[in-house]
């Protein structure tokens, strides 16, 4: 008998689709390390010790198949100078927009990476993940270029400016763009295996398919060609079946789809070319009794893991706080229960 | 959909300002606005919101359909409104995203309400004072993450502290992803999408007209 494969080598085994030895599972939890250390949030945020204790605890607890290097999504604004509010029962938010007149792009620069707090907090986090875990990949994240601007101007103006301001808007991409490209590759010079790439403002929720066709690919295209390693695409719980073949094309390794799409569907119109994560529902999730949740994993299961290129996760990117260990526990034992490949129990797909 | 409400649709989904205004212009009756906003905007803005619910319409062009809309009601029957009949509050809480407000706002507009816009990134004391002070018939609360999805609930019974309070409609993306959250959280009822927060806003309040 084979000795199971590492979470490491069951990740990249699954994203060249083909079958590991079961389906791994990315738990995305940023704030249940907090409980766990039995500390509150505003201290665990504040310390990179906390973090990487408490996600080396959580994976011991729940036996998932990466650890989090990105504590929030926010931080992605606070690096800039941006105002982040903290709050002591969920991911810290950003404040009022950062650009108080969108002239200002014409001037705006990003913030150094050298030297910034923020970012060497998050960094130091990667480090300590990478240095006591070598087998688990450590998952660094950013938000995209294309979607940087919900927090840098505020949604209304950000379509405002996509519509009107295409000279604002193109500078501001491309300073965008050099910030993510320094900040990613300066994750995975930390030890990150691969980092998340959020673009929520790319889904089809958001925008039309052709602008992302026209636009957004483009973007996330040229700046992935520019970042040294793997790249997961999120769109936060968006839509994106009608663009995931383009999707695919921008040199993302995997795509975290949302619990609003068809994941039999998706992998369908993934053809190969592009693995997914996801999809199960996070706000849901809070209430699931340990049936539920083993129903749920054996839905997701069935529908996307057959053949690999498929890794099981919930379809947001990060796991409310107010979901139960319970819970957790219950989705971890319904994937090394029903995960195990070949899935010889669930019916191939149409 | 009757032919008025299929064309300022259309014009609305063309960002057309000029087609939409015609239409619009071309179905009004003077001696009764309220009706022709019903019978032409509403219908459209509804068929929209379902079509953003169910995918080929985006959240930009839902966006801008709501602008254009209400733009073109302001333009085209300026002394019809505001409605003031029933009176009407919208907040984000505890956060600062507010286009889910603004997207509201501009349908209710659009719709012939008048509405108060208490603002965006309140906490819950701050809201229900403004409540409190200004004494809206209904309220409509916009939010983006769980946790003030969840504060709600301290915000339905600060409210209740005085022993009349608003209608409460909340919004928002939790609120779409759990269909049972707005019940847990007290509130009266929830919209999926612009155009459902103003057909519960006629609903509980007996209609602008």
């Amino acid at each position: 008998m084979k000795p199971p494969m590492t979470p490491l080598e069951r990740v990249l085994t699954t994203l060249r689709y083909v079958e590991p030895d079961r389906v791994p599972f990315f738990l995305l939890l940023t704030m249940h390390g907090a409980r766990e250390l039995q500390v509150p949030l505003a201290e665990y945020w504040r310390s990179p010790d906390l973090i990487a204790e408490g996600q080396l605890r959580l994976r011991e607890k729940f036996g998932h198949d990466c650890l989090v290097g990105a504590p929030y999504a926010a931080a992605d604004v606070e690096a800039w100078g941006g105002e982040v509010i903290f709050r002591d029962d969920g991911p810290p938010n950003a404040g009022e927009p950062l650009i108080a007149d969108v002239e200002d792009i014409r001037t705006l620069q990003p913030p150094p990476i050298e030297g910034n707090p923020v970012i060497a907090a998050t960094l130091r986090v990667i480090e300590l993940l990478a240095e006591r875990s070598h087998d688990v990949p450590v998952v660094g994240g950013l938000v995209a270029p294309f979607s940087l601007p919900v927090m840098q101007l505020g949604f209304e103006r950000y379509l405002l400016l996509m519509r009107d301001r295409p000279d604002l808007f193109e500078r501001l991409m491309s300073i965008n763009e050099e910030y993510c490209v320094a900040v990613a590759n300066a994750q995975l010079a930390a030890g990150a295996t691969a980092v998340g790439f959020a673009d929520p403002v790319a889904s089809t929720t958001v925008v039309d398919p052709q602008v992302y066709r026209d636009v957004a690919s483009r973007i996330a295209a040229r700046t992935m060609g520019r970042i040294h390693g793997g790249v997961a695409l999120n769109v936060a719980s968006g839509r994106c079946l009608e663009i995931i073949g383009e999707m695919a094309q921008t040199g993302a390794v995997a795509v975290q789809v949302g619990p609003d799409e068809d994941l039999a569907a998706l992998k369908h119109a993934a053809g190969g070319g592009v693995a997914l994560l996801g999809n199960l529902n996070g706000i849901a999730m809070r209430h699931w009794t340990p049936g539920q949740a083993e129903a749920e994993v054996k839905k997701a299961l069935a529908a996307a893991g057959p053949g690999g290129g498929y890794v099981l996760a919930d379809g947001h990117g990060e796991i409310p706080f107010q979901v139960p260990d319970d819970v957790l526990l219950a989705i971890a034992e319904a994937v090394r229960r029903w995960g195990v490949y070949p899935l010889d129990w669930a019916d191939p797909p149409a | 959909m009757d032919q008025p409400a299929e064309e300022f649709r259309q014009a609305l989904l063309a960002m057309d300002r000029v087609a939409a205004l015609a239409v619009l212009g071309g179905a009004l009756r003077p001696d009764d606005p309220f009706t022709s906003l019903e019978e032409v905007v509403v219908p459209a803005l509804e068929s929209i919101g379902d079509e953003w619910e169910n995918g080929p319409v985006s959240l930009a062009q839902l966006y801008m359909a709501g602008r254009i809309a209400e733009e073109a009601v302001r333009q085209v029957a300026p002394e019809t409104g505001p409605y003031t009949g029933s009176r009407i509050g919208i907040a984000v809480l505890e956060d600062h995203h507010a286009l889910g407000k603004r997207l509201v706002l501009s349908a209710l507009r659009a719709a012939g309400y008048g509405v108060q816009d208490y603002g965006h990134g309140l906490s819950v004391s701050r809201l229900a004072q403004r409540v409190h002070e200004d004494r809206p018939d209904v309220l409509l609360v916009s939010t983006l993450m769980l946790p003030s999805a969840l504060s709600v609930r301290r915000l339905v019974a600060e409210l209740e502290l005085p022993g009349s309070r608003p209608t409460v409609i909340v919004g928002g993306a939790p609120f779409r992803m759990d269909p049972g959250l707005w019940h847990e959280v007290g509130a009266d009822a929830t919209g999926r999408n612009s155009a459902e927060a103003v057909a519960l806003v006629q609903q509980f309040t007996g209609g602008a007209s």
